[in-house]
């Protein structure tokens, strides 16, 4: 095993699922947080916001699509199989690494292979983020785009207003993800190493 | 007017032919008894606005149709009743003028039919002249209410014939933003009140001396536009805002109405100055419970509105922020 032992992780779809992804995804908080705030200026407008906000989320729907069919029908999509055995354990240790063993010389307690893309907390954040927080945001988007269709009223709440808390939650959730993502990103052989990976394909072991 | 028919049969009977005065004495007394038994009913049925075929304007003024004997033909001849005269006595009986009769505010020989011509030209109460200065009243600000009306693009078009009545029906109104706690009723309501001219085509061109302009068309720009309908009044962006009135009075036309979406769509939203200044709708979401929890201040959607989502959200960002770079330091300073 030397340092210039490469491995393909990143197929050419799966990177242009990431890219638009990424670039939807950021355009989305933008667009969300200045929803959120009623930031109205001269610059952009918020009926511009609006419009954004909602061309950005179709696209990543529809590029969600790729991502979903990419992992049924090609072997990329094992990688987010969780086993059972060591359910929590695994992820422990791999978050004590982060917090310890990696500032005292720890090895890497889950080295990446051909078998293994994500280290196991890993997996399970992108398994929550991409399996349910993705599709959730996605859904509650859709009802708000359509909200002529979003029951009433539940339990005495507007069933609008509920639909958009958990909307804008999810989407909270997701830009703490991105935020995490980013930087966790950086823990490589080099803080920039894995950016390029996910451009080239390769992945330096 | 059925007293006034014995009491002439009574007449015609004394002076026009000659009948035993035995008889004439039991028919007074028929008559007499009559007067108060009818007296009575006739008291009753003055008011009464639940059984509108026994009521003398009713009769004929809450039906399609009407029936009437006509002398010179001698027959009984049915008409249609003009549909803007037609009185929906459902409503009458639930509105705020529901203890008045019709000849309380119409003249008493409305009675009559045919109605004499010149009754058209009676002038009629205006609300001020009833509400105007009375202390009873004074909650409701009705010199404050003519002042804004004063200013409104009614009143520049229509001039002092767009009266209170051109949207508050005096027959059938009801102060539902005052006492309802159903927000979609309050808004149905207000919203129908222009919807009656500005949604027909004659009533609206009686005003304006031209057609009325299609209201789905003037609002196409506005997203979800259906919905905006049925949840928030017209007045919501047709009005100048006056805090010290419940209603603003003042209607705007589209060049200065709100079209910012922000106006509403925001912490500080105007229909906090509006449609939620009722206190029965800040009791309402009193008892909504986790509803409450959630949208304590936040009556448009959002998470940034409800001011409990905002801080955590700014804690677990700051964390999350925060754990980044203390986890940078160390990577640095540790390696």
């Amino acid at each position: 095993m030397g340092a210039t032992e490469k491995i393909y992780f990143y197929p050419v779809w799966l990177r242009i699922w990431h890219g638009i992804n990424a670039i939807g995804i950021l355009l989305l908080i933008f667009s969300g947080i200045s929803m959120q705030s009623s930031l109205d200026n001269s610059v952009i407008g918020f009926n511009l916001i609006i419009n954004i906000h909602n061309y950005a989320g179709v696209i990543v729907t529809l590029n969600y699509l790729l991502f979903f069919i990419g992992n049924l029908v090609t072997k990329n999509g094992r990688y987010y199989f969780i086993k059972m055995k060591g359910f929590l354990k695994r992820p422990i240790k791999q978050a004590y690494y982060y917090a310890w063993g990696m500032f005292h010389g720890e090895s890497y307690p889950f080295p990446l292979s051909e078998k293994r893309k994500f280290n196991p907390l890993q997996k399970y954040f992108y398994v929550i983020v991409m399996y349910l927080a993705v599709p959730g945001v996605i859904i509650t988007g859709f009802a708000l785009l359509f909200p002529e269709l979003i029951i009433e009223t539940v339990y005495g709440i507007s069933g609008i207003f509920l639909t958009a808390i958990f909307h804008s939650v999810l989407g909270f959730f997701i830009s703490i993800f991105l935020l995490i993502h980013l930087y966790v990103a950086t823990i490589g052989k080099s803080p920039t190493e894995n950016f390029k990976s996910i451009i080239s394909g390769w992945h330096h072991v | 007017m059925v007293i006034f028919l014995i009491l002439g049969y009574y007449h015609f009977l004394i002076f026009s032919r000659n009948i035993d005065l035995h008889i004439l004495m039991k028919f007074r007394v028929f008559v007499l008894i009559s007067f108060f038994l009818f007296g009575a009913l006739s008291f009753s049925n003055a008011q009464s606005y639940q059984d509108p075929k026994q009521h003398v304007c009713l009769k004929c003024h809450s039906n399609q149709t009407y029936t009437f004997h006509n002398d010179v033909t001698n027959a009984e001849v049915k008409r249609l009743m003009n549909p803007y005269y037609i009185l929906d006595t459902v409503a009458i009986s639930s509105g705020v003028h529901k203890s008045f009769d019709c000849t309380d505010c119409h003249s008493a020989e409305y009675e009559v039919y045919p109605h004499q011509a010149n009754l058209k030209l009676e002038p009629l109460s205006s609300c001020l002249d009833c509400h105007g200065g009375d202390e009873s009243y004074a909650k409701y600000k009705f010199e404050e209410i003519q002042a804004e009306v004063e200013k409104s693009v009614h009143h520049k078009v229509y001039g002092e014939s767009f009266s209170c009545s051109k949207c508050h029906n005096q027959h059938t109104y009801a102060a539902t933003a005052r006492n309802s706690d159903n927000l979609l009723e309050i808004v149905d309501y207000s919203n129908k009140m222009c919807l009656s001219c500005h949604n027909d085509m004659k009533k609206y061109k009686l005003v304006s001396g031209h057609d009325n302009p299609k209201l789905v068309e003037v609002h196409d720009w506005l997203p979800n536009q259906a919905l905006h309908f049925k949840h928030v009044r017209c007045i919501e962006c047709h009005t100048e805002v006056v805090d010290s009135l419940m209603v603003s009075h003042n209607i705007v036309g589209k060049d200065q109405a709100v079209k910012k979406c922000v106006e509403c769509h925001s912490a500080d939203s105007r229909l906090k100055a509006s449609l939620y200044k009722y206190e029965n709708l800040q009791k309402r979401s009193e008892n909504g419970g986790l509803g409450n929890v959630l949208s304590n201040s936040s009556y448009v959607i959002g998470t940034h509105q409800s001011p409990f989502l905002k801080l955590l959200s700014i804690i677990i960002f700051l964390a999350t922020l925060g754990g980044v770079i203390i986890h940078s330091i160390f990577r640095i300073f540790k390696k």
